[in-house]
């Protein structure tokens, strides 16, 4: 492993982007920063602006309202940098996959590295998805690579 | 000057004890920072490693220059926060280690130094066309002139005391007479100094500039990767060499012997606690109840310093 790899894999910050969420998985979220897991441990900390950020933990199906904002926090974030999908919504849009006000999910915005299902995913699953889009784990479901191209214009 | 003699200043200035050396002492000491506050909010905390591999992220992402930024300042700032860093260091390590090495007047050039990564950060927050930036480089602006007054007066406390505005006949003072936080007025001079030192730090209370809760880092708010990275060192520099200047202006110099290595040592982490406590026992102040605190009480303890210093207490 190259010596600034490793650097990454040892320090990642993550911005917290809420698309349209409950608020269950935010909750959820901020569960795994509190003292109780100690993210700090692995050299993941919880960032205010989308410069400082490696990671975007991205909840909620995407509201048609969020969507050009999303892409503006996405194009602010420098690479390299991983898009996390947080929940039954960013996952696949939850029970909101096919209404008129969002757009059923992250991956029809964003390309996503991980995403942890649930409604709202434990801290836990949290912290091992995050392990998992780093590498450190080994991952539960094949690789797939997104091919699609980003649509950003806003 | 010939060939020697440069390339000695150039591993003077950047390997030791300039740069290198400051900037990963100084990055130990942010871990033993965070380790602190991690044992004290009962979390196991960070591995030793965690500033290095912040920093060496940080360098390897891609630095994004914000649409309508001031490009030179913008990109100028963070070196001229490492710039001030590490020469404030050199000054600070040569009466360490190399005593013969001063000239007059360098604890004069050390306070602007000192000064220079605020400067920076008020130039790089002011060119960043960020309203977060706009505002954080504002209130560093009143918090430079508020603490620097009392930094000041903890300063001119001395220079009376030892009647010398040379680092190393201060050191040879306090060899000959006792630490000056021995006496009196030396002892006020020093509560007003690490006053200074936790705004200097941008420690809590005084972390209004960036104030990562309201102005998600203020004038750091825009900078990433490298120029981000900069900042971070110099800061961690400064975390290094600001409690050294005061447990050398204060406590006296070190020698040669192993008792005296390791009671400097000793003095230096008691500052670094005393520090990091009053940073994760305090919440932040708001801007006007800074500048009150530092020009109504820390100046005025400041000022009554340099009295009694004036009567020789």
């Amino acid at each position: 492993m190259k010596p600034l790899e490793w650097c990454f894999k040892k320090s990642i910050w993550v911005y917290h982007v809420n698309a349209g969420s409950c608020n269950g998985c935010d909750i959820e979220i901020l569960d795994a920063l509190t003292p109780y897991y100690d993210v700090e441990r692995f050299g993941i900390r919880l960032v205010h602006t989308p410069r400082h950020a490696d990671a975007l933990l991205v909840t909620g199906p995407v509201t048609r309202q969020v969507r050009e904002r999303l892409v503006r926090l996405y194009e602010s974030t420098p690479d390299p940098k991983l898009v996390i999908a947080v929940g039954a919504c960013a996952t696949g849009g939850g029970i909101w996959h096919n209404t008129y006000a969002t757009l059923g999910g992250l991956e029809n915005v964003l390309p996503v590295n991980i995403y942890i299902p649930g409604c709202p995913p434990r801290p836990e699953a949290i912290l091992y998805g995050v392990a998992q889009a780093l590498g450190l784990v080994p991952g539960v479901v094949a690789k797939q690579e997104f091919a699609e191209s980003l649509s950003a214009e806003v | 000057m010939n060939i020697i003699d440069l390339s000695m200043a150039v591993v003077y200035t950047l390997i030791f004890p300039g740069f290198l050396f400051t900037a990963v002492i100084g990055l130990l000491l942010t871990w033993v920072d965070r380790k602190v506050t991690a044992v004290i909010q009962s979390r196991i905390g960070p591995p030793w490693f965690q500033p290095f591999a912040d920093i060496g992220k940080l360098l390897s992402k891609k630095m994004i220059l914000p649409r309508g930024a001031h490009t030179l300042a913008f990109v100028f700032a963070p070196f001229l926060s490492i710039i001030g860093a590490t020469m404030a260091a050199l000054i600070i390590f040569q009466a360490l280690f190399f005593p013969g090495r001063g000239y007059v007047g360098d604890l004069i050039v050390l306070v602007y130094l000192s000064a220079l990564p605020a400067i920076a950060l008020i130039i790089g927050g002011a060119a960043s066309r960020s309203p977060f930036g706009a505002i954080g480089a504002s209130r560093e602006m009143s918090m430079v002139l508020a603490y620097e007054v009392a930094f000041l007066t903890g300063i001119l406390t001395i220079i009376i005391k030892t009647n010398s505005i040379q680092f190393s006949s201060i050191l040879a003072y306090q060899a000959s007479h006792g630490a000056i936080a021995g006496t009196l007025s030396g002892l006020l001079a020093l509560v007003v100094f690490l006053f200074s030192l936790q705004a200097k730090l941008g420690f809590l209370p005084f972390d209004i500039s960036e104030a990562e809760t309201e102005l998600i880092g203020g004038p750091l708010a825009e900078y990433s990767g490298a120029g981000l990275a900069l900042f971070k060192i110099s800061r961690s520099m400064m975390f290094f060499f600001m409690p050294v200047l005061t447990v050398l202006v204060f406590f006296g110099p070190v020698h040669a012997t192993l008792l005296s290595i390791l009671g400097f040592i000793l003095k230096l982490l008691l500052v670094l606690v005393v520090l990091i406590v009053i940073k994760i026992t305090h919440a932040r102040l708001r801007l006007d109840q800074a500048l009150s605190l530092f020009w109504y009480r820390v100046s005025v303890i400041g000022l009554a310093a340099i009295i009694l210093a004036f009567f020789g207490l």
